[in-house]
This record gives C-alpha cells, structure tokens and sequence, in this order.
C-alpha cells in the first residue's frame, strides 16, 4: 500500500499542529461553535447524541497492521473499547472528548493516518473495491487512481467551502463491488481500443432526500487528465450548486436541473479553459504511486484444493470467499454482522485480531467494504482453514456474506443526533428472524440495508430490501423498499405502501420473503422477481 | 415542562440545566419555562456548553422524562449498549425510553 | 446592502491601493473609466475578460464564510491573466485566510477583526501543497519530479 513520504507527513503533521490551535482557540472562547464546526467537521469531528464522534479515514479501504493496531489503541485508550466500520469505508469512534482529538490525530499521523475531510462539506473519502489488486475481473488495480485523486483533493483550496459534500467512488471492473453509480462523481477505470488507460465518468448519483443514480458524462477520459477534469466538475458545482437550500446543494441537484448533457457540455467548456494550466498530475507520479502497488510476491504453483469436511468451514468458504486471481489464492470476507451482533462495530481486542490475520496471512493488507464488512484479499487456500478457526473463536466466522442477516445498518438514533428512529435493535431482530442457517441459503442473496433516516448513511435506497425510519408523531415507523441496488445495474428502491412499527416491518419483510420463494423461478434471487413481477404481489403479501 | 440540554465542550457529555449549573443527569434538570433561550446563550458564551436546545418533558416521580424518544436516549445512553450507559450498573435505568 | 466598516485591512501587496469605491459587475462594464468592481456570489468573473487592463482592484464578496464560490471567482480571475489587487471582504475568517491566499487573493477586508499573530501563523502552517493553486506555491508532485 501507499506509503507516505517526507512531504505526505509534513502536511498530516502540520494538518494536526493546525487543528491543536484551533482546538485550543475553540475551548478559550475565541470561536463559536458556528465558526469552528466546519473546521472540526473538515477534521472528521462530529457532535453526536452522547458525545463527539470521529471519523478516521481509510483511504479507498486499504489498512495494515500497524494502523489497525493504532485503531485499537484509540478505542482503548480514548473511546470505550470499540470503534465501527462505516459505508465508506471509514472507522467511527464513538466517545471522543474534544480535548484529547488534536493528540488522537497525533498518534494517527505516526502510523500515516488522518480524519482529514472525513466530514462537512468536503471531498471525502473516496469509496474504492474491496477486491482491489485480488479480483481477476479488473482492468488494473484502480487504487493508485485513489491515492492519485486523494491527494489531489485533499486541501484543494479552490474547493475548501463547497456547498455541499462530495462522494468519489473507484472502480476498475465491469462489476461494480463499489457502488460508483450511487456517488457524485463515479469513476471506472478502463482501456480503449489501443489499450491506453482511462476513465468513464459518471456524475451526480447520490442518496439521501432526492435519490439519483449518476449519469453518463464522459466515456473515455484519458487517465492523464483525471485531475483537471475533475476540477472542471468541481468547479462548475461550487460555482452553480445551489446554496440556498440544503437539501438541494448535491451535485446531484445540479445535474438533474441543468440535465446532464448540459452539465457534461458546461464541465467540458470549463475543461477546456483549463487544461493548458498544468493542474494534472504527471505520468511519473501515477507510476511513482503504483509502485506500492504491485502485486504481492504470491507464491508459484500453490494448490487450489481444499478440505471442506468440516460442515461448518465449508459453509463460511461457500459464502464468504471469493475466486483471486492468483491460482492457489482466495479473497476472504470476514462478516462483521454476527446475529444479534451491531452491524459494522469491533471491539478492540477484534480489530487486533484482525490486524493479526491481515498481517499473517494477506500480505499486511485488510479492505473494509462498504458493506461494513472486512476482506483480507490475498489469502493462500492452504490458511483458509486456520484463519477461519480464529475467526469463530473470536466470533468473526458468520457465514453470511450477501444473504439477509448480513444487514446494513447505520448506527441510527442509538448513536446519531440526525436520526429519526434507531436502526441497530431492527437489524438484530431480523437477523434473529432469520437466523436458521439453512433458512438464509435458500433465500440467497438479499441485500437488506437500513437507514434511520433519510440522509441514507445505510444506503437503504440500493437494498434489495431497503428500510427507511421516520418520525411518525413521535413514535418510530419504518417503510419499506424494495429493487434498489447499487452494482453496476444499479436502481433505486421504492416504498411499497404504509410503513410499520419495528416488530411490523419484521413481519412485513419476513411476508415479503415468503412470497419471493413462492413465486421464484430458478436462480431469481430476490431483487430479480421483484423486478420481474414488480410491486404488486408483494403488497397483497403484505398488506393483505 | 422544558429542559434546556447540550453537550460539555471539552468532553461532549450530554448535559441538563439544574437551575445553577450543568449536570449528566436528567433527573437533576429543572424546568426552565420560558427562560431557556436567554440561560443557553450566556451558557454557550462563556463555554460551559456547546450547542444547547430547549426541549419539552414530563415530570415524573424519577424526575423529568423528555418528550422525545431522542432525547430519552440521550439521557440513559444507547440502547443497544446497555454497559455503556449512564447507569450500567441501573437496569432500570432506561426503561422510560422507549 | 449596508456596507459595515471595515475594522482593519489585510493586504500583502506592495503598490497602493486603489482609490475608488467598487462598483457592481454591470456599473464596471458599463463605466469605461472605472477601475474596481465588486463581484458577489453569483457573478461570473469571466465577463471581465475584456476589461482586465483596465482593472486595478476585484472585491470579492464572501457573505456567509461558507459561502464558497468567491474561491473559484478568484481563482479564474488569475487564471485570466489578471494581476491586480484581489481582496476578499465581508465574512472572512482567520482560518479561510490560507485557502483564499492560494486562490489568489492579495488583500482582505474582513468585517470581524482577525488576530494578526493567529494570521501569520495560519498562513504559514503548511510547507507543502498538493496542488497547484494560483499563489505560485510549487506542488509536492513538482518537487517529487523536478
């Protein structure tokens, strides 16, 4: 992975002696809270229902050992014992006092780690493929692109007050495993007809209270040129997004008002204006970038055989691992959704553990995903068995990668000042629902995704299943979405009638189930007779 | 009744107006009537809060119990993690909240 | 809108400043003999374009500091070749002062004080920039490159 050079550190370092100062010149009164939250949110500090929370990056999610460590050790030493894997990728801590956030950062930056635009109306993590370098269905490895396009965008002072945040995701496969047509700038890596690499952009897709899925701007845009293109992008929002409505600041807003061949001709008008400035990045420091990223030295001519007569192994490799490129090789999803379990939360001791494995068994290299689960990408076959046994000792071994109970969640109004309703006690109760092993593979897959409010932070417009909260009176209701989803065919969910109390909407989603294997035909998961037959059997299942 | 509530600057714990100072403890609030405006902004000013609201409550024979779901959850801790509660060691702590 | 007085000025540039009041973006374009526009938000500094000679001071307009659109304003005005005073005025804070600087700006016309000592050392905190701005400030993949 990336390693940060003397300039890297410099300017983590001096982004951390900044943030003591404003810190201090916060607590001495010499700010508002008015004035100094977008600084403390440009550091991923948030305010939330019991205490601040800080969001610490993991660029394009790629972490090693040494950083999850350090991750422990935060949670340990500054949080209560546990830190929570978010839906882009990022770490969450939950309990951070004010005061100790300037020395949190410090020990961040010893191990090349930040919170640096992590929040506020920033350009934020940028989201990539969890299979990234492993999977044997991509163009290149699309992360040195990440790391490229993070520094770009990391301080950008044209960009320092947009209207509204901004969500990059990165993929370089036909099959999307990153959700880009759900971001507000998307970006696949490909190659054209002479092999020269590439981007395909999409813009403007987006979550939230006017859910969009990105449109088509540009097919092909040389590689070379990703920086200032996306200046033009950026610039052309921060001049014209609106500012007058937060709830209409998106990219997404802007599109859809100008329509998106509009928007494409007006950000390749301001491309043109720009491109002679020398904003992009040369050649020699992609390829000084993707030097980190060069294949692991995977060992020649292992054996792709395994013994699956442990029932409960095979079950985990049958769901969880996933085909590498490499022969002898698997990519290995650790689930963090144990039933009854948060959805996304380690504790301290799991998140060493975890460091352990990557660093043991896949080359010191562990992707959380978007799904609130963790990959280690490069493991041998023949360590399958071994790491899977320390997983279940640690309670890390549940074998449902993709089925129901591997629920997306955000941490709802448990955690969140934002929410309308919580999210954690729904997902445990369905995954207790639907708990019986058995039961769950002959479901299949189902993404179920819940959000505890509308600023969608668990995706709940892309689920199979999404469930929304709201605030009906006072009590908490949930609606229910069906045919969203965020891979490469990506769709919005729709709401398919009256919402439900939290038992409700178990029952409802439990009714919903029962009818999809009614009426399946061979190989239909779920999201495909929902977009077969659509709504209306599934309403009569429902609502009777 | 009404509650003025926020969260400790330096620590962001979750606070209650008693009429003299801040507490972590709901049941130690008063009713701030009509005065919770004027008492936040000078709070806010000198630093002893961050972010403070009015909220409404009901008086019970435990103290005031807020209105709202949120703000009951913000009084006991999350749900979810009953040991990381005001009162772990309380079972009943929290069962006004939901 | 009321023009508040400016408790104090900003400006890192050597020549005078200018000495007329600015006027909004369609006056200047329709005053051959003026000199200082004004630009709010929404206005688009690219319809300077056939005045830049003329023009000695641009005032950008930040009516809420999150307002972020002055930014770009400024940046294309350099990018146009323009090189006289660019002050950012209205709600300009200390912590805003090194992004707008690397935009472009050379002057500011906050109207809240700003602590000069808190200034310098906001302006001086990093070393090193990633990107290429409009301050001239080399970015590291230059200095990684030659």
């Amino acid at each position: 992975m990336y390693r940060y050079d003397r300039y890297d550190q410099a300017i983590v370092d001096a982004r951390v002696e900044e943030f003591r100062d404003q810190v201090a010149r916060r607590i001495a009164g010499e700010m508002t809270d008015d004035q100094f939250k977008p600084l403390r949110l440009k550091n991923g500090l948030y305010l939330q229902l019991h205490a601040y929370m800080l969001r610490v990056a993991i660029p394009y999610g790629t972490i090693n050992a040494k950083q999850l460590r350090v991750l422990a050790h935060i949670a340990r030493k500054y949080d209560r014992g546990y830190g929570h894997f978010t839906t882009r990728q990022n770490m969450q801590f939950n309990w951070i006092r004010l005061e100790d956030a300037p020395e949190i950062l410090a020990e961040l930056a010893k191990v090349e780690m930040h919170a640096i635009q992590t929040s506020g109306e920033s350009i934020r993590n940028i989201s990539a493929d969890q299979f990234a370098g492993a999977a044997a269905d991509e163009v290149c490895d699309p992360r040195p692109w990440a790391e490229l396009i993070r520094q770009y965008t990391t301080f950008h002072p044209e960009f320092s007050y947009l209207p509204r945040k901004f969500k990059i995701g990165l993929t370089a496969s036909d099959n999307d495993r990153a959700a880009i047509k759900l971001h507000d700038v998307g970006l696949q890596v490909r190659r054209d007809e002479k092999g020269e690499f590439g981007f395909r952009v999409l813009v403007g897709g987006g979550m939230g209270r006017t859910p969009f899925v990105a449109h088509l701007i540009r097919d092909f845009l040389p590689a070379g040129s990703i920086c200032s293109y996306l200046e033009a992008i950026l610039r052309v929002w921060n001049r014209h997004g609106r500012r007058d409505n937060i709830h209409k600041q998106r990219i997404k807003i802007l599109v859809h008002d100008l329509g998106p061949e509009e928007f494409a001709r007006q950000v390749e008008e301001e491309w043109q204006a720009i491109q002679h400035l020398g904003d992009d990045m040369p050649l020699k420091e992609y390829e000084r970038i993707a030097a980190y990223f060069t294949p692991p030295r995977f060992e020649q001519g292992l054996s792709d055989d395994l013994d699956l007569s442990d029932p409960r192994f095979a079950a985990w490799v049958e769901r969880n691992v996933d085909a590498h490129k490499q022969p002898g090789y698997a990519i290995a999803t650790i689930s963090l959704k144990a039933i009854g379990g948060i959805p996304g939360d380690v504790s301290a001791d799991q998140i060493d553990l975890l460091a352990d494995l990557a660093e043991q068994y896949s080359f010191d290299d562990l992707r959380p995903t978007h799904a609130q689960n963790v990959v280690l990408p490069h493991v041998r076959k023949a360590d399958l068995y071994a790491i899977w046994q320390k997983l279940d000792a640690a309670g890390l071994a549940t074998a449902n990668l993709d089925l129901i109970s591997d629920i997306i969640a955000c941490p709802g109004l448990d955690y969140c000042s934002l929410a309308n309703t919580r999210s954690i006690p729904l997902a445990q109760k369905l995954a207790e629902r639907f708990a019986d092993p058995a039961r769950q593979l002959d479901i299949g897959e189902l993404k179920l995704k819940i959000s505890g409010c509308i600023n969608a932070c668990g995706h709940h417009h892309a689920g199979h299943i999404g469930v929304l909260g709201v605030d009906r009176k006072g009590t908490e209701n949930f609606q229910l979405l069906f045919g969203g989803s965020g891979a490469e065919d990506a769709s919005l969910g729709k709401i398919i009638g009256p919402g439900f109390s939290e038992d409700g909407v178990v029952d409802a989603i439990e009714r919903a189930v029962e009818k999809y294997r009614a009426i399946r035909t061979d190989g239909e998961r779920f999201l495909d007779t929902y977009r077969r037959v659509g709504s209306d059997p599934f309403k009569e299942a429902i609502y009777g | 009744m009404k509650l003025l509530t926020g969260n400790h600057l330096v620590n962001g714990y979750v606070i209650w107006w008693t009429g003299e100072g801040w507490s972590r403890h709901v049941e130690q609030a008063v009713d701030v009537a009509d005065k919770g405006e004027q008492i936040a902004q000078v709070e806010a000013a000198a630093c002893r809060v961050n972010n403070p609201y009015v909220i409404d409550a009901e008086a019970s024979a435990n103290g005031p119990v807020p209105a709202h779901i949120k703000e009951r959850i913000r009084a006991t801790g999350p749900t979810v993690r009953p040991d990381l509660a005001l009162k772990p060691a309380d079972a009943s702590a929290g069962s006004y909240v939901i | 809108m009321v023009e508040v007085a400016v408790p104090m000025s900003l400006r890192f540039r050597a020549d005078e400043p200018a000495d007329e009041p600015a006027v909004s973006l369609d006056a200047f374009l329709d005053q051959p003999n003026a000199f200082s526009v004004r630009i709010e938000g929404g206005d688009d500094v690219r319809r300077l374009a056939p005045a830049l000679d003329r023009l000695k001071l641009v005032e950008i307009d930040f009516p809420r500091f999150r307002d972020g659109r002055g930014y770009s304003s400024a940046r294309i005005l350099r990018e146009m070749g323009y090189r006289g005073e660019l002050k950012a005025v209205g709600d300009v804070l200390v912590d805003q002062l090194l992004f707008m600087r690397r935009c472009g700006f050379d002057s500011f016309g906050p109207n809240q004080t700003i602590d000069l000592d808190v200034a310098a050392k906001a302006l001086g905190e990093y070393d090193y920039v990633y990107q290429q701005a409009a301050d001239g400030r080399v970015p590291v993949w230059k200095l990684r490159h030659g």
